[in-house]
């Protein structure tokens, strides 16, 4: 600015003006990042960055490399076809016997008990058994003769599949593969396999309450969106007030609702209709239910901005045409809520297969979805491999969803119309 | 009914009426578990049944009595009221860089901004307590405060934007022109007009951190436990009429954050209207 000042006196004024009005908006430009960059550098340390480290966690192998060092250094040039030679065997005792003494053979142990059960008595039994090192050369018979594992081809893959620093296991895990003896990747025992079952549970749970949130939220956004502005607004009520309501609110006033001595058995009861309680919560009914219901004003909010940028006159032209009402609401009316019911039911899908609370409350333990487990994992069994790993994989299907979700609102009001 | 004129069928006639009807049943269903067990907090029995054996407030007493009851609330108070102003100075900052910012970038980082709504809570929080717990930060107040922050900012950030949307850039032109400094004219100026926008989307951050609980349930130490942590646990354990009475007091909140908004809503759309 200031030397376009000092030179720009009497030269020409058109160039030096463009220069300066680049300059200017270019200054502006910065000031504005500067005012953005703030929130981007909060985010990155408490969401981003965890989220990343999360990431980080389902690849990350380090625990066996450093508590049998020596081992993983010997199985390195291991052809995997025969039993390691007899410098693995050595290097073995020398681990275990170091590991012993500063305390850390239960986190290998840990870690590989994941990849073969039972490997946590092998490790902490040849710990306990081996009181010096093997004379030189006898390692293998030693080690052979404390613990007759050491003599299966199996458990030695396990430990260099352990290797690390990085490893596909838990993402594998995750998915129900796991490698065999020969390093390929094949479908998990069955008594494993639990995890496909899981998507496969979250998967149909979560279609089921956005089909529900569907079938409900189309009459009433239709009505609120017909209605005179007045009395729609009214009848907003009923949805913004759920909408706001705690969802610990919620899902503890269907408890009261559902459960054997609960509101709803009471007054059947009462009315004569049933002599047993019924079963309608702790189960997958109650799940649907409570969530369909936390869900619904998601599903209504959209398709009602939809329905009320439907000009009338659409309908009025059908039926002038000879369409019958019936046709008419077929062909005319329901092609144009398609946006809005892709991005309600989007939106509910999206939230569904996260939930946790929700199920965790009113649902049995065959109605628990992924997010339970990725919790379970966490904090009560420290698995934090395959929580990690399951939450690569539910946050994978999110973000995949949430594009679609993207592309399909874009244009419309959801992000405050602050696109370019 | 204003489309009394295109019901001239029979046959629309029913499927009006059969709307109406189902959509009655569907508030009833959205509204109906959320009234029934207010009444329920109000009762002088410790059944979570009708009919009501006598009316009392015991367990309104059993609640503000009980250290524990008391401390969520204080709690929640606290994370919600810190969380909000924080997230208010990081939201309101970036929707003004970003209604300003032009970039091909913008849309990214727009999602990026926005991403912890969308993002599962389980996630979030799994990510945070392995991040924070090296640190220090779970178990504390600042810690959760930090994560509410992160989640609520996106709504400060979508509320605050649309006000900008529609505030005329002229007006800080105008103030910058009779020599008003860029700090001055967004406080005499572009302030004022934003307020509403600011409040609601205050109400919207406060709202967030006063109803979350999976980042609580893995972040807080026995001593941060929220209103609606305490109310998992209760509800986990054995639903006990004092948790309906914790139930009335939080939709109570619900309700006066609603109202207001609603406020801010109506008072916008007469100046508009004036305007």
């Amino acid at each position: 600015m200031t030397d376009a000042l000092l030179t720009g006196g009497n030269a020409s004024t058109e160039v030096p003006l463009k220069r300066r009005l680049r300059r200017a908006e270019r200054t502006r430009q910065v000031k504005a990042l500067a005012l953005v960059l703030p929130l981007l550098v909060f985010l990155l340390f408490t969401f981003a960055g965890p989220i990343a480290g999360m990431l980080w966690r389902a690849v990350d192998d380090r625990e066996v490399r450093q508590v049998l060092p020596q081992t993983v250094a010997a199985l390195a040039d291991w052809d995997g076809k025969d039993l390691p030679d007899e410098k693995a065997y050595a290097a073995l005792a020398s681990d275990i016997v170091a590991a012993r003494a500063s305390g850390t053979i239960a986190i290998a142990a840990k870690r590989l008990n994941y990849a073969l059960n039972g490997f946590r008595t092998i490790l902490t039994s040849t710990a306990r058994n081996l009181k010096t090192m093997p004379e030189p050369g006898a390692a293998k018979e030693t080690l052979g003769k404390i613990n007759a594992a050491w003599r299966e081809r199996a458990t030695w893959t396990t430990i260099r599949d352990a290797s690390g620093p990085i490893t596909g296991f838990y993402l594998l895990a995750a998915l129900d593969l796991v490698r065999n003896v020969d390093g390929a990747i094949v479908a998990a025992p069955p008594d494993q396999a639990i995890y496909r079952s899981l998507f496969t549970r979250t998967f149909i749970i979560s279609l089921s309450v956005t089909a529900l949130c569907l079938i409900l939220g189309f009459p009433v956004a239709y009505l609120l969106a017909t209605l005179p502005p007045g009395r729609s607004n009214l009848l907003m009520i009923f949805v913004l007030l759920p909408f706001w309501t705690s969802l610990l609110v919620r899902t503890c006033a269907w408890i009261v609702l559902l459960q054997s001595k609960g509101v709803v058995n009471d007054s059947l009861h009462w009315l004569g209709i049933i002599d047993e309680p019924l079963r309608l919560i702790y189960n997958r009914f109650g799940v649907c239910v409570a969530m369909t219901h936390v869900l619904l004003p998601f599903m209504i909010l959209p398709l009602y901005s939809s329905m009320k940028a439907i000009s009338p006159a659409y309908m009025r032209a059908a039926a002038s045409l000879g369409a019958p009402p019936f046709t008419a609401f077929l062909r005319i009316y329901l092609p144009q809520t398609l946006p809005g019911i892709g991005a309600g039911s989007l939106l509910v899908f999206i939230l569904a297969l996260g939930y946790y609370i929700t199920p965790a409350l009113v649902g049995g333990a065959a109605d628990q979805m992924i997010s339970y487990f990725i919790a379970l994992y966490t904090t009560e069994t420290a698995n934090w491999g395959l929580a990690s790993a399951l939450g690569a994989v539910l946050l994978l299907a999110t973000i995949l969803l949430a594009l679609v979700y993207g592309k399909l609102v874009q244009g419309q009001q959801v992000t405050g119309g602050m696109k370019n | 009914m204003s489309d009394n004129a295109s019901l001239r069928t029979p046959s629309q006639r029913i499927a009006w009426t059969a709307t109406i009807i189902v959509s009655a049943l569907v508030f009833i269903f959205l509204i109906a578990p959320i009234l029934a067990i207010m009444p329920l907090s109000f009762s002088s029995g410790s059944y979570l049944t009708y009919p009501l054996p006598g009316l009392s407030l015991r367990w309104y007493d059993d609640f503000i009595s009980s250290p524990r009851w008391m401390n969520s609330l204080k709690n929640s108070m606290i994370i919600g009221v810190a969380s909000t102003l924080l997230s208010m100075v990081l939201g309101t900052l970036a929707a003004l860089g970003l209604a300003q910012w032009k970039s091909r970038f913008k849309p990214l980082v727009l999602a990026f901004v926005l991403s912890p709504v969308v993002v599962p809570g389980v996630i979030t929080a799994v990510g945070l307590y392995f991040f924070f717990a090296p640190i220090g930060l779970t178990g504390s107040y600042l810690g959760l405060i930090l994560a509410h922050t992160a989640l609520a900012t996106p709504f400060v950030v979508i509320t605050v934007g649309a006000t900008l949307q529609s505030f005329d850039t002229n007006l800080s032109r105008a103030a910058a022109s009779l020599g008003a400094s860029p700090l001055q004219a967004f406080r005499r100026v572009i302030l004022p007009l934003i307020l509403p926008g600011l409040a609601s989307g205050a109400l919207f951050a406060f709202a967030t951190s006063f109803d979350e609980v999976v980042i609580v349930l893995f972040m807080a130490g026995p001593e941060q436990r929220t209103l609606p942590r305490e109310m998992f646990s209760g509800i986990r354990e054995n639903i006990s009429p004092t948790i309906t009475a914790a139930a009335v007091i939080l939709t109570a909140v619900s309700v006066i954050l609603l109202a207001t908004l609603e406020g801010l809503r109506r008072r916008n759309e007469r100046l508009k209207a004036g305007g």
